[in-house]
């Protein structure tokens, strides 16, 4: 390894020798959500309508909600790799990048927390629809 | 390195459709990351907030500009289902060849529309 050209101060390293977790990670969200968006999308267009008391007496049902969970945890990771990836190929000063994948990180964990706090009241609390 | 000439090759190129595929495949991603992901979060605080913050997310959605941010979610979401199938078959090792490879990109962008439409036209006769 010398401290010559780019080049030649990686030629023979091989690959990064990371980076193949969030490469299946991204897959096996991507199954997920093929999964999980299919049921939703599928279970909405089949209520009767979408007015309040229809989607609340759906979500209020044990495998809606717990898909609906599952849907908010899955997509949110999903995106937060996406993200990350975006990052990864256009920011490259390193205090930026890490500001950048900061706000990602944050914001992916706001939206799965939010999304089940959600759920759970929307499922379980209050009155019946 | 900041005097030497870049070789040319870098600006010569033409659009093909396996470009488009992979430009749209991070497109719709990343949009729907930044759009359809806080309309999900509203609507599940919505369905949360009681009959009136529901009617309030309704009355958006329903409106022309929420159907067109619906519509777009839709088309983004088939766009990046299909070519993501075709990551998959890609991953797998299979499709490289010149001309499937072209066939496919062509063949997964206009199935994401049509899946589009049989969607809407499922959300409106069903």
């Amino acid at each position: 390894m010398g401290d010559g050209t780019e080049l030649g101060r990686v030629r023979g390293l091989g690959s990064a020798h990371e980076g193949e977790e969030a490469w299946l990670q991204q897959r096996m969200t991507a199954v997920g959500n093929l999964l999980l968006v299919s049921f939703v999308a599928i279970s909405l267009v089949l209520l009767p309508d979408l007015s309040y008391g229809s989607v609340v007496g759906w979500i209020k049902h044990p495998v809606p909600a717990v898909a609906m969970a599952a849907l908010v945890v899955n997509v949110f990771w999903h995106a937060r790799l996406g993200l990350s990836e975006l990052v990864g190929d256009y920011v490259h000063e390193t205090g930026n990048k890490f500001a950048a994948l900061l706000v990602i990180n944050f914001a992916a964990a706001a939206g799965i927390a939010f999304g089940l706090f959600f759920i759970l009241k929307a499922s379980l609390g209050g009155a019946a629809a | 390195m900041a005097t030497r000439p870049l070789s040319p090759h870098l600006s010569i190129w033409k659009w093909g459709p396996h470009m488009l595929v992979s430009i749209l495949h991070r497109v719709t991603g990343d949009g729907m990351a930044f759009v359809a992901l806080p309309v999900l979060i509203w609507w599940l605080a919505a369905i949360a907030g009681g009959p009136e913050s529901y009617a309030t997310f309704a009355h958006h959605a329903g409106a022309w500009y929420g159907m067109v941010v619906l519509v777009g979610i839709s088309w983004a979401f088939f766009n990046h289902m299909t070519s993501g199938i075709r990551h998959f078959v890609m991953d797998a090792g299979a499709g490289y060849e010149i001309d499937t490879n072209k066939g496919w990109s062509v063949a997964t962008t206009i199935i994401g529309i049509l899946l589009t439409a049989a969607f809407w036209a499922a959300v409106i006769y069903l």
